[in-house]
């Protein structure tokens, strides 16, 4: 894996975008080849989202030719519910860019037959041409997308009753009311995800601290579902100095002195394929 | 790129690079119109994959709903209580100029007049929407005859009426030749038989407005009860403020509103109607109950200078109107927009509340306000732009431009 720790929030969240966006720059999606991304929600993703609707803005970046994934959706949540995932990515990234809506994948947490929803989202991933980038988070639990403690480490798509830690972490944005928090959700899989070309997992806060050094520093278990990206070949773990905390001083010197070279992914703006 | 057409083909409009009022603040988003109706986005994009097909940029100018005037009672030349040949034209012609005051709809009010002027003018201005032709006509607001002879203002004292006996509307019937296109009769309700008027009225939907009336704060509260909702033009033509009996000015802060019911009040903001320290007493004592309006004359909109109108002649100086050769008040000459600026300077309030009060409280005052008066998905799109001291800039009506600066 590759770790690269930065100051604090505002600056994963640079590094971030600016990975995001020369890995669409590199890439060069066209009419006949997109581009396909894998997104999350919720507080850590947010800065990065704001920086790229800034490189779009300033035309550095297109997601014209580029179809994104979502990694779950509440069910049985309004789609229109403005704590839906659907209301947070209009909200905080679709309504500000050029995405076509129908490259936009999103889970549909009210369909009538929910395990048939998720094979069909396993097949629209497939008939894209699987994921390039997958971009998420972690649970304090140590959870990728809603792949609670106990997930299968192969699993795919499926329906996942909400862990207690996960619903009271989530209850700040239901008025604090755990009542209002739905239980159920779908989410992509362990094994989904795993089936990215590269996995790119965002960390910030001091409460993400144990999680990480549990994800990294010990072996691959399905009590903390991010340590299965031990074992992909392309992950790349970005996080702030206070997700560290929980980490062997060596480990973090090992990375930190490596930051030159990481710098190199995110610098120079590959210039002769900028967005006409 | 217009949707997929599983709900419209029509096309959509995306005001982009504005401030719109949404939630009681200027919030930097796009407005989206279709249809002549705001459009919400997000339906848009996740089920009709749709975007717009055409993007107006609006400069960071601010997007407010279109004014909405509920007593005008003529411009330029035009003076609605005068019967002319054609008082559709009349109203019609004075409708398409006040886009450029950044009104999209309105209420033409009659004065007290005589049954024939009701018979003749009153078939003539039907309810109708807005667009280029003009802004829309929301129904007409008939101020009198049913009012105090004591607080007549400048009403003709000799068209003054009262209920007579029989209860009911009538004696409206009569006197207006029917009430078809009203959405709001002014009257006083201490004159005997006011009850039932009231009640009856409100039933079949038309706003009730108390003034020119010499009502006590009992009375007034009575009416209210049956159904009245608004005061024309507070202050003005009913008894002042006194600390044991408040009057119709007591509305404003009466602990005997019906529980649901709100009640608005009418001001004429030009800095003249209104002492701006009274201004600021009716707003921090009930801010959501206010309602701009102009009660402009005939005389708005012309020149300075003398004006032979009808039977008047009036001076314009400024943004006062004098009996020529007086310093009597004629009536007010202020545009809707001059009304909102000066409410906003006068009172202190936010940009926000000011712009509430020509638009969202007037449409919450007739009901109408799911339709008018807001940027809430599903309204109509009647707009106006402009910069940050409240200059216009552009009137747009379903989404259409109207008037351009």
């Amino acid at each position: 894996m590759k770790l690269i720790i930065l100051e604090q929030y505002d600056q994963v969240s640079e590094w971030a975008a600016k990975y995001v966006r020369n890995k669409i720059l590199l890439f060069n999606p066209g009419p006949e080849r997109y581009f396909t991304l894998g997104l999350p929600t919720g507080g850590t993703p947010l800065g990065c989202y704001k920086k790229l609707i800034e490189f779009y803005k300033n035309g550095d970046v297109s997601f014209q030719y580029v179809k994104t994934f979502n990694m779950d959706e509440y069910v049985g949540l309004p789609r229109d519910h403005p704590e839906s995932y659907h209301s947070f990515m209009w909200n905080n990234f679709f309504k500000y860019i050029d995405i076509r809506a129908e490259n936009v994948h999103i889970l549909d947490g009210n369909a009538a037959d929910l395990p048939s929803e998720c094979q069909a989202f396993e097949k629209k991933i497939q008939d894209a041409g699987g994921i390039e980038l997958f971009v998420g988070g972690i649970g304090p639990d140590g959870h990728i997308a809603f792949n609670e403690p106990g997930s299968s480490l192969v699993s795919r798509t499926r329906v996942k009753t909400l862990a207690m830690d996960t619903i009271q972490a989530n209850a700040r944005f239901f008025d604090g009311d755990l009542s209002k928090v739905p239980t159920m959700a779908l989410t992509v899989g362990v094994g989904t995800v795993m089936e990215a070309k590269e996995v790119m997992i965002l960390i910030t806060g001091g409460h993400k601290a144990f999680a990480l050094y549990k994800a990294i520093e010990e072996g691959v278990n399905h009590m903390w579902t991010v340590s299965a990206f031990q074992q992909h070949p392309q992950t790349l773990f970005v996080c702030d100095e206070d997700a560290t905390l929980e980490l062997r001083v060596k480990t973090v010197k090992y990375f930190k002195g490596m930051m030159h070279v990481h710098n190199k992914l995110v610098d120079p703006l590959p210039g002769s394929l900028k967005k006409n | 790129m217009p949707s997929n057409g599983s709900v419209s083909d029509a096309p959509i409009t995306q005001f982009i690079n504005c401030r719109i009022l949404k939630e009681h603040t200027l919030q930097r988003e796009d407005l989206w119109v279709r249809d002549g109706r705001i459009l919400d986005p997000e339906k848009l994009f996740f089920d009709e994959q749709g975007y717009a097909d055409r993007r107006l940029d609006c400069g960071g100018a601010i997007l407010a709903p279109g004014f909405i005037d509920v007593q005008l009672n003529g411009g330029y030349g035009v003076d609605f209580s005068t019967p002319s040949e054609d008082p559709g034209a009349g109203v019609a012609f004075v409708a398409k100029k006040i886009l450029e005051h950044g009104v999209t709809s309105f209420c033409p009010t009659l004065v007290t007049s005589p049954p024939s002027v009701y018979h003749k003018v009153l078939p003539e201005v039907k309810v109708q929407s807005g667009g280029v032709h003009g802004a829309g006509v929301l129904g007409v607001h008939l101020e009198g005859p049913f009012i105090s002879l004591e607080k007549k203002g400048a009403h003709p004292e000799q068209f003054l009426r009262t209920f007579g006996g029989s209860g009911g509307v009538r004696p409206l019937l009569e006197v207006y030749g029917g009430l078809d296109n009203v959405s709001m009769v002014t009257l006083a309700p201490e004159l005997a038989g006011s009850q039932s008027v009231v009640e009856e009225l409100s039933q079949r939907g038309i706003t009730v407005s108390l003034g020119h009336s010499v009502a006590n704060l009992s009375q007034a509260e009575e009416a209210v009860r049956q159904g009245a909702s608004f005061i024309t033009h507070l202050f003005n033509a009913m008894l002042p403020f006194h600390h044991r009996d408040p009057g119709i000015v007591g509305l404003l802060t009466s602990d005997r509103i019906p529980a649901g019911r709100s009640v608005f009040y009418g001001m004429i903001a030009d800095g003249i109607h209104t002492n701006p320290a009274a201004l600021r007493i009716a707003h921090r004592a009930h801010p959501a109950g206010l309602v701009l309006v102009t009660d402009a004359i005939m005389a708005m909109g012309l020149p300075p200078g003398r004006h032979t109108l009808g039977q008047q002649v009036i001076e314009i100086q400024g943004l006062h109107a004098y009996v020529a050769g007086t310093t009597t008040l004629s009536g007010s000459i202020a545009t809707m927009d001059m009304c909102v600026r000066h409410f906003q300077q006068a009172s202190g309030c936010s940009v926000p509340e000011a712009l509430e009060a020509a638009s969202l409280h007037p449409a919450q005052l007739l009901g109408i306000s799911h339709q008018k008066g807001s940027l809430e998905y599903g309204c109509d799109a009647d707009l106006v732009l402009m910069d940050d001291q409240m200059v216009l800039e552009a009137t747009f009506i379903s989404g259409v431009e109207v008037w351009r600066k």
